[in-house]
């Protein structure tokens, strides 16, 4: 019965530990520079298509939502605005969540857990290299990497979706909705944005390879590796989204109309 | 020269799991010692642990004066390159042609150049006999080619101390006896420790200078080969004998009534020890014992027949002149 409770908690714990040794590590040289470019270039080639195709959709659900409660309000003028926050400060981050954790971090999940099975890690524990720093670090940066080069394309698709939904398909003015642009919106909306997506890439990436490296029990084990993994990131990521944009409300006052 | 390598009082458990308790045994420097035991007894624990893959429960294993069970993260990478390690599955890199694994530690670890590199990579493959499989990736070739390949790399360094978990299992019978030779004349030429983990008697019986069984969750018996070949302990000539009469069934170990009913009066005699397996050179390596030694200075009288060259029906007969250099 206590190990309901227990279990949980003794994973944090190592995940802890686990990200104390990988921000250690990240000060060691050499730096896997290589490793570095070859994981961001693999991450970002089993994302992008996948996001692009999410981000139209989001953004035209984003701009519907948002555009049928503003107008509700009467506020029409201001439905471009509406769906812009929307995007940058949610929509975005949240696709980037699910394409970081559910493609980025599967791919690098299921990678680790194979090596580890095979014992190349314990090989190459032998012969005196750190794993952590020779492929965890690597992959912890580049996905963090992707996640904000992600985050950025889904605002611009999003915004754009948004758009064309809005005035082509709702009729609505173009000259409007883009005037209304900067009425709600700011620049720290666009940051905000950019370190939620660095946070999820962090825990996305540390999730991943902490649960491939402690892969177990032959090939089911790999798979068992990375649905933990996705599942864990899943529920972290929305945790954290939900911390971070409670702490932007209270940090960053909303502009005045 | 190698490095003696000293066990005490080892004790390993996963959770409820005991692999082994109290394990104590000194593999002596330059000699090649064999672990033997049946599946699942934790032979390839007990390797890891002595590199420090695996943290032991309980005590302790000292080499060179640290004590790998309790040392820093930082004195174990400087331990662990004293060390070659052949891994069970040969633990190749996957994303490396074979050539860029044996050349790793070359890499990582010395200064030197391409073209130092590659001689010495090709000297090694050479060795194993995988000449022509370089530029393949670890995925693209057999069982036991990637088990050639994992001894290539881990001989690269020039180990002092060099585990084996299981050269010889998945290869041919040739190349069995190959590997054997190849083992004995590394150890001629490097003097380094050996300890090899194996399933094979013909290997158990001719190439080591020590045997060791781990059996029922403790080291049942080490010493020196001589002593357990003519051992009436009984687990350790069944084992060594591949015996179905004895303490080892198939599940682990027979429960007592299976025990009690076994006639153990008509156990077949000890075979002759056969010699040991000689350098291909033929002269004998610096810490190889003179046949019949341990016999002698304990008093024990060897199976009839031992010691002799064609005395044992277990030799496979190697494809170098040992015969030559038997006396
Ligand atoms: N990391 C681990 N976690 C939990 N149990 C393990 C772990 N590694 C090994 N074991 C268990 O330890 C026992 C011994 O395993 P080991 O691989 O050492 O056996 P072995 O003697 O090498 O067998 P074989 O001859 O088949 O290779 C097995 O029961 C295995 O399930
Ligand atoms: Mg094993």
């Amino acid at each position: 019965m206590l190990g309901v409770v227990t279990g949980p908690l003794a994973t944090a714990g190592k995940l802890f530990a686990f990200g104390a040794d990988v921000l250690l590590a990240v000060f060691k040289r050499p730096f896997q520079f290589r490793e570095f470019v070859q994981q961001a270039w693999f991450i970002a080639s089993v994302t992008i298509i996948p996001i692009a195709l999410v981000a139209i959709p989001f953004g035209a659900v984003v701009a519907l939502q948002t555009g049928s409660l503003v107008q509700q309000f009467g506020a029409q003028s201001f439905v471009g605005s509406a769906a812009v926050l929307a995007v940058l400060r949610e929509a975005a981050p949240i696709a980037t969540a699910l394409l970081v954790a559910g493609a980025g971090g599967s791919a690098i999940a299921a990678d680790l857990g194979a090596r580890k099975i095979r014992e190349e890690l314990d090989a190459m524990m032998v012969l005196g290299i750190d794993p952590i720093q020779r492929l965890v670090v690597p992959r912890v940066l580049a996905c963090m990497l992707v996640a904000v080069f992600l985050n950025g394309l889904v605002s611009v698709v999003g915004v754009l979706g948004g758009y064309i939904f809005n005035v082509v398909l709702q009729g609505g003015t173009p000259g409007a909705y883009l005037a209304s642009f900067t009425a709600l919106a700011q620049t720290p909306d666009l940051y905000q944005g950019m370190a939620k997506a660095l946070v999820f890439g962090l825990i996305a990436a540390i999730v991943s390879t902490y649960m491939g490296m402690h892969a177990d029990g032959g090939p089911q084990g790999v798979g068992q590796a990375v649905m933990e993994s996705v599942v864990i990131t899943f529920l972290l990521l929305f945790m954290a989204n939900f911390v971070m944009s409670a702490l932007y409300f209270q940090l960053i006052p909303a502009k005045a109309l | 020269m190698g490095v003696e390598v000293r066990v005490e009082g080892l004790t390993k458990a996963f959770g409820k799991q005991t692999i082994w308790r109290d394990v104590s045994l000194t593999l002596p420097a330059g000699q090649i010692s064999v672990m033997l035991g049946p599946s699942g007894t934790g032979k390839s624990v007990f390797l890891k642990t002595l590199i420090g893959l695996i943290k032991p429960d309980e005590g302790h294993i000292f080499i060179e004066g640290v004590d790998i069970a309790t040392c820093s993260e930082k004195d174990l990478y400087e331990i662990r390159k004293l060390f070659g390690v052949l891994f069970q599955d040969g633990a190749m890199f996957g994303s490396m042609t074979l050539f860029d694994n044996v050349a790793f530690p070359l890499r990582e670890h010395t200064r030197k150049t391409e073209s130092e590199i590659s001689d010495i990579v090709m000297e090694k493959m050479t060795m194993v006999g995988l000449v022509g499989a370089e530029d393949k990736l670890p995925g693209e070739i057999s069982g036991g080619m990637r088990k050639r390949a994992g001894l290539a790399r881990a001989l690269v360094l020039e180990p002092e101390i060099i585990l084996f978990d299981e050269p010889d299992s998945g290869l041919d019978p040739v190349r069995t006896a190959f590997i054997n030779q190849l083992m004995v004349d590394l150890n001629q030429q490097t003097e380094a420790t050996f300890l090899i983990v194996t399933h094979d008697i013909n290997t158990a019986r001719t190439v080591p200078d020590n045997i060791g069984l781990l059996y029922h969750r403790h080291l049942s018996m080490f010493g020196p080969r001589e002593m357990l070949l003519s051992s009436e302990e009984p687990a350790v000539r069944q084992f060594l004998n591949a015996q179905t009469v004895g303490p080892i069934g198939m599940s682990e170990e027979k429960d007592a009534d299976e025990l009690a009913a076994e006639d153990h009066s008509t156990l077949p005699p000890l075979p002759p020890i056969p010699l040991q397996l000689f350098p291909s050179d033929g002269r004998p390596r610096a810490t190889q014992p003179e046949p019949g030694a341990w016999c002698a200075a304990n008093g024990v009288v060897p199976p009839p027949g031992s010691f002799l060259d064609d005395g044992s029906s277990f030799t496979v007969p190697p494809q170098t002149s040992v015969a030559g250099g038997a006396r």
